[in-house]
């Protein structure tokens, strides 16, 4: 946390001009967008359904270590693309251009026990539109941790390192109880709204779709390697998870990314929404494997910054971003996996405990980018 | 257990193998024609017929039922990556020997599908369809002399049925800007020379548009025959009118490609309420361009309000036909054409 506004140099107007100069980056892309990236998007998927039906084929031998091992890796890896590259893109939109109405995000389904369209109001909708504003984006922390010195510490705390862990794990549950904000809903009153009854429902009825094929359909098809499928199904999704749990902790929580106050995005104009964005999301480096598999969002920055331009086209628009960036003195928060993993881990265990006292000259709960909305306004 | 039972429950199961997609999911992958998946076609080649103008034959999936002569078919092209969907007449007849259909297009200026298809559509690419329909067709019993009134691509839908049924004593009057213009001439010039069709070009560059009244000169029993038409609005207008005027309207059978727009109206508020999309329209835009310019996934063929494929339910407001002027007000179970329907007022759209 920076008790330094780290956008205070520059003036309303910059901020306006930053915006300009996103929005052509963006245009550029809509308007060479064509048949090249529909190919791209159509051999991902049938790439990764390939994958899948023959990795699940050698898992029926599976009984055999080296078609486990080998059966278990292309699935973890099918799951994976499933989850990343192909399923949280579309459901972004970032592929409804193509008007194919099977990869579209008003019908796409994926490989998750959290339903397409309940992931996508509280990812695309809330998260990110609030993007790393405290008390509005539930993603900071998910709601049951601290990352950032702002939020109110609490004994419960203590236990984070251990609930992130968890998390990891079981990452597709824990984001299916967060879509369904069951923090909030399962207290007596809330319990019987009829609308959360039925997503309730709906959760409830994926999960029995998704734990009936994993572990008990394909284990039986399996016969006698049963067990060995069942692990093996049970360690691809749990590969899945810590891999997409991991990617997505780098996304907003490593040190150096900011958050924000409620009231500082009241009346927020264009240029100040893309600032924020900027500021409050961080990327990996790595190769274009690394960064195909966590569904480029290693360019989280520039994924939050246009969420839906197809993902394909990240790479690209990122060394433009990252100029914009230079010129605007403004901080590109990125780095190696490792390193990004283990700065926000660091940060949920620093957080687990209160804020240290302050030093007397500094002051110590400055919320970054505060501005007076009537200053700004245009 | 019966077969088809048995057969159900097993596909449930295959069902449950592969959630969350659907076992087509992956047949796909692998057998896109077969029977049973939707209904797609393969462009086996590209015949240039003129300057602007090529065949399409296709070869349909397993599930394709066959058409009757002068129905068109509506096909999903992928354009630049974008699916596209227009409807085109059927220009090979019903009995083709090697299950292939073709279809005629004609490049207009502007047209993204229709200069695809003649410029730049590939052998082998996959596209999507839709069963054939129309009922600008024969009748079952033959009429004793007919008369085919066509002009530009107007022919299409006609040479599906000249292909198709032979009649005793048949006419054709083929309005073309130039003879190079006219699609199917070498094949038209062969029927005529075995004494199987009688035929009149008029070439509008050097002749002027084709003046009605010069049928009397053209073809002076016009009235007897049994007439399909088939051209731009002017044409079709001015002939329903002379049919009308001489009593025999009943003889004249008329597919119009393009919508003739009357009146436009006051425009408004539009709700896409599925997608929850607001946005304001024009009382001249159709509501089918509003919808893709708000990004709605919107159904659509024609684009010119013959082909149904665009229809969706009319929640709340009205709308006005761009056609007739006609305004349609929302009522349960009422489905609007999206493509040649504007907003007359704040409606709301089930997309
Ligand atoms: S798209 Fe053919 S009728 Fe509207």
């Amino acid at each position: 946390m920076t008790a330094i506004d780290p956008t205070a140099h520059l003036t309303a107007e910059q901020i306006e001009e930053l915006g300009r100069e996103l929005d052509a980056i963006r245009d550029e892309v809509i308007a060479d967008r064509g048949e090249k990236d529909a190919a791209y998007i159509r051999k991902v998927i049938s790439a990764q359904r390939t994958l899948e039906l023959v990795s699940r084929g050698v898992l029926l031998f599976s009984i055999f270590p080296p078609a486990w091992v080998l059966g278990t890796a292309g699935l973890s890896v099918a799951k994976i693309m499933d989850n990343m590259e192909i399923g949280h893109n579309i459901l972004h939109g970032q592929w409804d251009w193509m008007r194919d109405p099977k990869i579209h995000s008003t019908t796409w389904e994926w490989d998750h026990v959290s339903p397409a369209d309940q992931w996508k109001h509280s990812h695309n909708e809330l998260h990110h539109t609030y993007t790393n504003v405290i008390g509005k984006d539930n993603d900071l922390g998910y709601g049951i941790m601290r990352v950032d010195e702002d939020q109110k510490w609490h004994p419960f705390h203590l236990g984070q390192p251990l609930w992130n862990f968890l998390n990891a794990c079981f990452f597709e549950y824990g984001i299916a109880a967060y879509d369904l904000e069951l923090g909030k809903n399962l207290n007596k009153r809330r319990r019987k709204n009829p609308e959360f009854r039925a997503r309730a429902k709906a959760v409830g009825r994926k999960i029995r779709k998704q734990v009936l094929k994993d572990y008990v359909i394909h284990p039986l098809l399996s016969g006698p390697s049963f067990l060995p499928t069942l692990a093996a199904t049970f360690t691809a999704n749990l590969v899945r998870n810590v891999w997409s749990h991991s990617v997505i902790m780098c996304g907003h929580f490593p040190e150096g990314v900011q958050v924000f106050e409620r009231r500082s995005i009241k009346g927020e104009t264009r240029g100040q929404w893309y600032l924020r964005q900027m500021m409050g999301s961080a990327n990996i480096s790595g190769s274009k494997a690394m960064h195909f598999m966590t569904g480029n969002l290693s360019h989280q920055i520039e994924h939050h910054l246009f969420p839906d331009l197809p993902s394909n086209r990240y790479a690209e628009v990122a060394v433009k971003v990252r100029a914009l960036f230079e010129k605007y003195e403004l901080d590109y928060v990125t780095g190696p996996l490792p390193k990004q993993v283990f700065s926000a881990w660091h940060r949920v265990v620093r957080l687990s405990l209160p804020n240290k006292p302050s030093k007397p000259n500094e002051k110590p709960t400055v919320p970054a980018l505060e501005r007076e909305p009537e200053l700004v306004a245009v | 257990m019966t077969s088809t039972a048995l057969r159900s429950r097993a596909w449930k199961l295959l069902e449950m193998v592969t959630t969350p997609l659907l076992p087509s999911d992956y047949l796909d992958l692998v057998s896109p024609l077969r029977a049973g998946a939707d209904l797609r076609g393969r462009i086996e080649a590209v015949h240039p017929e003129t300057g602007d103008a090529a065949t399409i034959v296709i070869r349909p999936g397993r599930g394709w039922r066959g058409h009757t002569a002068g129905q068109y078919v509506r096909i999903g092209v992928d354009v630049d990556g974008v699916r596209l969907w227009r409807a085109y007449s059927l220009t090979s007849p019903t009995n083709r020997q090697d299950g292939r259909v073709t279809i005629t297009v004609k490049a207009i200026p502007d047209g993204k599908v229709s200069n695809h298809l003649v410029r730049r559509a590939k052998p082998g690419t996959l596209i999507h369809l839709d069963h054939p329909t129309g009922d600008f067709v024969l009748p079952k019993t033959k009429p004793a002399k007919v008369l085919y009134l066509t002009a530009g691509s107007g022919i299409t839908p006609v040479m599906g049925m000249l292909r198709d049924t032979e009649f005793d004593d048949v006419v054709m009057v083929h309005c073309a800007p130039q003879p190079h213009d006219v699609i199917f001439r070498k094949e038209l010039h062969d029927l005529v020379a075995d004494k199987k069709l009688q035929l009149t070009e008029v070439h509008t560059d050097t002749d002027g548009i084709l003046d009605i009244a010069r049928l009397d000169e053209l073809v002076p029993d016009w009235a007897e025959r049994e007439t399909w038409a088939c051209g731009p609005a002017g044409l079709l207008d001015a002939a329903e009118k002379h049919w009308s005027e001489h009593g025999v309207p009943e003889r004249l059978h008329i597919e119009r490609f393009r919508p003739s727009i009357v009146v436009t109206g006051d425009g408004g508020e539009v709700t896409f309420s599925t997608t929850g999309k607001t946005v304001d329209a024009d009382g001249a835009t159709p509501l089918l361009d509003v919808g893709e310019g708000a990004g709605v996934l919107m159904p659509s063929g024609c684009r010119m309000g013959i082909c149904f494929g665009c229809v969706t339910p009319l929640k709340a407001g009205a709308v006005r036909d761009l056609r007739t002027g006609e305004i349609t007000e929302a009522e349960p179970g009422v489905l609007i054409q999206t493509c040649v329907s504007a907003a007359a007022g704040p409606c709301d759209i089930e997309r």
